[in-house]
Parts: C-alpha cells; sequence; structure tokens
C-alpha cells in the first residue's frame, strides 16, 4: 500500500519546522512578527539597568520630592491634600517624559543595524516599528503602575478605586500613543540618540510644567495661563483627576482625545513616512 | 544553472554622492565572489540593494533568480545578511538573538530553541550563550552575527566586512569559518578591504571604484595584473635614487614609483631580487633597505585606475586606517 495514503494528517507541529515558505506576508504573519518584536523590546527591560532603574527610581522620586518638599506650601490642606491633587499629574508627567525613549531606541537601533537585520529577513516591514511601539506602551503602562504604587504607599487612596485607577491609566496611554509618533518620528528624523534625546527633552519641560500638573493655571500670570489651558498635558492630567478624585470629566476627556488625534493624524503618517525611507 | 546573483547597471544615488555609477555583477552558484574595495567605493550600497535594504536608482538585479525591487520578500527567503550594518542585539543574550530570528523565520519554539544551540555549538558561542551579545569579544560578535544569518538556512550570504576592525587572530578564525560554509555549498560575496582576504577566500574577484566596477576575474588573474609582490630599494645615498629607480625598472620591466628616499616596482617574479641587487652592487650603491612584499590595496588600485584608492569624504563607511595592510 502506498505510505502517503495510509499516513494520518499530524496532529502535532513537526518538531523542527523550517523557514517559512509562505510567498508573502499575511496579516496573521505580520501580528505575529509584531509580537516577537515586542517580546524583543520587552526583554531589554530586564536586562539594561538603566531602565529598571528609569521606569522604578524616576517615578519614586519625583512623587516623593514633589509631595514632600512643595506639600505643605502649596496646599492648604498640607502635604496630603497636595499629594491627592499631584499623583495624577505625576503619572502624566512620567508617561509623557518616557515617550521620548521611544524616539531614541528606534534611533539607536536603526544606527546600530539592527533594524536592517530584521527588514533583510522575510518579515513584515512594518514588524520592527510595531514591536517598538508596542513594547514602549508596555514600558508605559509599567511607568504608570509605579508612580500609583508609590502613591499608594504614602497615602493616596482615589475614592473611585480601581475602576478609576484603570480609567485613568487607560486617558493617559491614550495620549501617549499620540505623543509617542512624535517621538518616533523624531527618533527617524534626527542623526544621533544624542540628539533625539536632547530635542525630545527639551519641550517636555515647557509642556509638563506649564499646565495643570503641579499647580492651578488660574495662579499662573494670564499670558502663562493662557498657554496652560490649551495645554494637552493639563486636558489629561484634569481627565485623570477627574477620574480618580471626582470632578468634570467629559470636557477634559473630550480635549484629551482630540488632542490625540491631531498629534496621531500628524505624526503617524509622518513617522512611517520617515521609517520606510531611513529604516 | 542560473547564477546566484546577476546586477545590470545598478545605479544609486545619494544627496550629494553617486555611490554607485553603473555596476554589472554576477555571483555564480556555490562560489564565493569578493567584491573589494576601498571605503567609500559602494561596497556596503551594493549590498544593500542585493539584501533588499535599499531601492536602485537605476538598473535591475535578481538574487536567486528573484527581483530585488519587484519581489523584495522572495528574496529575502534566500539570504543570509552578516556584517558592519546588520547587527545582532547586544541588549540580548546570544540564545534570545538566534531564538528571535529562528521564531521570526516561522521556526516553532522548541525548533527555534534547537537551532540556535545547534548554531552557538557550532560558532563555539555555546559558554557564552546566556550572557548579553554586549559582553561578548570582537570576534564572538562578529560569529554570533554570522550564526544569525544563518538560522533560516540562507542559499546566498552576504559578509559585508566581516573582519575590518578584528585583530589577526580573530581574523584568521573568521577566514576558517567562512571556509567551512563554503563546505555546505552556500553561496557567498563577500566585501572587504583587504587583497588577501579576497585571495584566500574567493573564487572570483570584482574590484569596485567610486561606484563602477574596474576589474574583474579570478585572483589570479587580479594579482597577474596588478603584481603579486612589491619590491622596495632605499638607497643608502638619497642623491642615488634617480639611479636606483632605472635599475629597478630595467629588471622588473614594471614602472617605478619613488617617495622621497625609496624606489616601488610591482613585481610577478621572485627572480628580479638577486638581480637587482647584482646590479645595485654592480654600481657600488649601498643600501639602507631592501625588502619584497605583498602589494597594498592602495598599490593595486595604482596599478589598476592609475590613482590611488582614495578615501571618499562622507563615504558610509567609516573604519578609519584600514587601507594600509600589514605586510608579513
Amino acid at each position: 500500500m502506498n505510505a502517503a495514503t495510509t499516513t494520518e494528517r499530524p496532529t502535532a507541529p513537526a518538531p523542527e519546522s523550517g523557514p517559512n515558505t509562505a510567498v508573502r506576508i499575511t496579516p496573521a504573519a505580520t501580528v505575529q512578527h509584531g509580537a516577537l518584536l515586542t517580546w524583543r523590546s520587552l526583554l531589554k527591560i530586564k536586562r539594561n539597568p538603566e531602565e529598571i532603574l528609569g521606569l522604578t527610581f524616576m517615578p519614586i522620586m519625583f512623587a516623593g520630592l514633589f509631595v514632600f518638599v512643595f506639600g505643605n506650601s502649596m496646599s492648604d490642606g498640607g502635604w496630603q491634600s497636595y499629594r491627592d491633587f499631584i499623583i495624577p499629574g505625576i503619572a502624566a508627567q512620567s508617561v509623557i517624559f518616557a515617550t521620548v525613549g521611544t524616539g531614541v531606541t528606534l534611533n539607536t537601533d536603526i544606527e546600530k543595524g539592527i533594524f536592517d537585520r530584521f527588514r533583510a529577513l522575510p518579515v513584515a516591514r512594518s514588524a520592527p516599528l510595531i514591536g517598538a511601539i508596542l513594547g514602549d506602551m508596555v514600558r508605559y503602562v509599567l511607568t504608570v503602575a509605579m508612580v500609583l504604587i508609590v502613591g499608594f504607599a504614602i497615602g493616596f487612596r482615589p475614592e473611585s478605586g480601581l475602576v478609576g485607577l484603570v480609567a485613568a491609566t487607560a486617558v493617559v496611554m491614550l495620549f501617549a500613543f499620540g505623543l509617542c509618533w512624535l517621538s518616533a518620528f523624531m527618533g527617524l528624523l534626527l542623526r544621533t540618540p544624542m540628539a533625539v534625546n536632547i530635542f525630545g527633552s527639551i519641550w517636555m519641560f515647557p509642556l509638563t510644567f506649564a499646565s495643570s500638573t503641579f499647580v492651578n493655571p488660574e495662579n499662573m500670570p494670564s499670558w502663562m495661563s493662557a498657554f496652560a489651558t490649551v495645554n494637552p498635558v493639563t486636558h489629561v492630567v484634569d481627565t485623570m483627576r477627574g477620574l480618580l478624585l471626582g470632578g468634570p470629566v467629559a470636557e477634559p476627556l473630550l480635549w484629551t482625545a482630540g488632542w490625540t488625534l491631531v498629534l496621531t493624524a500628524i505624526f503617524f503618517p509622518l513617522a512611517t513616512r520617515a521609517y520606510r525611507k531611513r529604516a | 544553472m542560473t547564477d546566484a546573483i546577476r546586477a545590470e547597471g545598478l545605479v544609486k544615488r545619494f544627496k550629494n554622492e553617486t555611490a554607485l555609477a553603473g555596476v554589472d555583477l554576477t555571483a555564480r552558484t556555490g562560489a564565493v565572489l569578493g567584491v573589494l574595495g576601498p571605503n567609500g567605493s559602494g561596497k556596503t550600497t551594493m549590498v544593500r540593494i542585493l539584501s533588499t535594504l535599499l531601492l536602485p536608482d537605476e538598473g535591475r538585479a535578481t538574487v536567486g533568480g528573484y527581483d530585488v525591487v519587484t519581489e523584495p520578500h522572495q528574496v529575502r527567503r534566500q539570504i543570509g545578511l552578516t556584517g558592519q550594518y546588520a547587527s545582532v542585539d547586544e541588549e540580548l543574550t546570544g540564545t534570545q538573538n538566534l531564538v528571535l530570528i529562528a521564531r521570526l523565520f516561522g521556526f516553532s519554539r522548541p525548533g527555534a530553541r534547537a537551532r540556535a544551540a545547534e548554531l552557538l555549538e557550532r560558532f563555539a558561542l555555546t559558554e557564552a550563550a546566556g550572557r548579553a551579545a554586549r559582553t561578548y569579544s570582537g570576534g564572538m560578535r562578529r560569529r554570533l552575527d554570522l550564526a544569525a544569518s544563518l538560522v533560516g538556512r540562507p542559499n546566498l550570504l552576504y559578509l559585508d566586512e566581516p573582519t575590518t576592525g578584528l585583530d589577526p587572530h580573530s581574523r584568521n578564525e573568521m577566514w576558517d569559518v567562512v571556509r567551512g560554509l563554503l563546505d555546505d555549498g552556500v553561496t557567498v560575496l563577500l566585501t572587504t578591504q583587504y587583497l588577501e582576504e579576497a585571495d584566500q577566500l574567493a573564487d572570483d574577484i570584482v574590484v569596485l571604484d567610486r561606484g563602477k566596477v574596474i576589474s574583474q576575474g579570478s585572483p589570479d588573474q587580479l594579482k597577474a595584473r596588478a603584481g603579486t609582490q612589491v619590491l622596495q630599494v632605499q638607497p643608502a645615498d638619497p642623491g642615488r635614487l634617480t639611479e636606483v629607480i632605472t635599475i629597478v625598472e630595467a629588471v622588473s620591466g614594471a614602472e617605478g614609483r619613488s617617495t622621497d628616499t625609496t624606489a616601488n616596482a610591482a613585481v610577478t617574479d621572485r627572480a628580479v631580487l638577486p638581480e637587482v641587487v647584482r646590479r645595485l652592487d654592480d654600481q657600488g650603491i649601498a643600501l639602507a633597505e631592501l625588502t619584497l612584499r605583498k602589494p597594498s590595496l592602495d598599490e593595486v588600485f595604482l596599478a589598476l585606475t592609475g590613482h590611488p584608492a582614495d578615501d571618499v569624504p562622507g563615504g558610509r563607511d567609516t573604519a578609519p586606517a584600514t587601507l594600509e595592510r600589514t605586510t608579513h
């Protein structure tokens, strides 16, 4: 009898599958390749002490310093009251600063030729970019979680509980998704990781400080207050405060969503075009 | 049998330079094609086009019968790329680097781990498998890089300056590794700045200069054109240099060159050495130095092009001081 006719369909995959034989990249393959390169991005957190430090030490320092240095002077209710005001702001600020890392990492990977290696493989062209962005989204979540943990440790107990925490995290992640395309664009446009770091960071100071992150914009000079009022960071922080501590949510959320849309609409195409050109 | 690579009239321009100015090139299946050229000659640009990382402005190229522009995915399934600009991830361990690439190639999880272990074993990296690649020595990193390019069992391997920057010991190790690959029947395209490397490893050599092929043939043909050795004579009295040049030219039959103190000429026959000594002695010219050495790439270029192998400013290749090859 012919062996081929009696052989059953193998139910388990072969122990060693060979190189893929697909003639073109399917959407499923793109997802799989993107997931593998996200895994690569995340493996690096464990291996890179600077990153662990950045992810843990920075939130601890920022939350700790702002609450205990400024707390009693900033609020009639003492540092406890300022703590509740500022923890959502610190969470947003930490994530916004973390987006700079997205551009720096992209730039470093391209400069070192790591993306060339991936792109000479039969994988989806967009997979390295997808991996980098998704890996960083996980970093952003870890950053928010770290700030909230520090906040919890010093007595931050938002009324809205877990639902509020998750919702506030979702809001800041939404905005970070829009902002990371700006950072990615700079990472793909500028020559060196150093330049990306400098040009990526300088805006972050006016953006996060001239906002409602640390003080109420009403107490600023009128021109600064005007800037702080339209500053997207103000809307993000206000939404988070609303969700965590109670207060208006709908309006700042709408602004946040609008800003995210604008950022994404401008910088997603710019970044992907720069990626196709450079990487 | 079809050729592994066929390129016709490849042109690539960057902002203020023409990296490739019409390159034709053929790599025979199962052979090693050495692409020899100095910094900025267009070697890396060519490899990047042939590995689908860069689109040519003009011309066409097929790899394994597939067009690099219109069928990049099929090309990528055939090739392995290693070299200065396709690097491993330094933050990941040796194993993680190889497993990741194997998974991207569609290996199952256990399959990928098995393939990684096999390659680490083959390139003597098993002991370092669990360490981050950033802790590897230069030679180990190149071996990991090579292992990474072999994960998908390519038919065609690009080795872009595989030994640039390595010490002589690591270079010899790398050469042995490359020779080992050839036994597997892989077609190799090797770019190098070292004449000796091309001589040692390549079956055919293409010499690139300023984005153009200026010479091609077997290593022997190339050396016959450029001279296998350089005779270098320095008289004790610099005032007698002109006489020395006359003698050297007469004996070698090649055009002599001179610096302030020494006369140089390409020679193909070692027998010229005693003849030169005899004539110098007849003339009573005392010598400060007399050497017979392998030509530097510079000298090969001078012989082939009439101009030195200059470093093109703003070229992509930036490794310093590699044009001067140490003589043995």
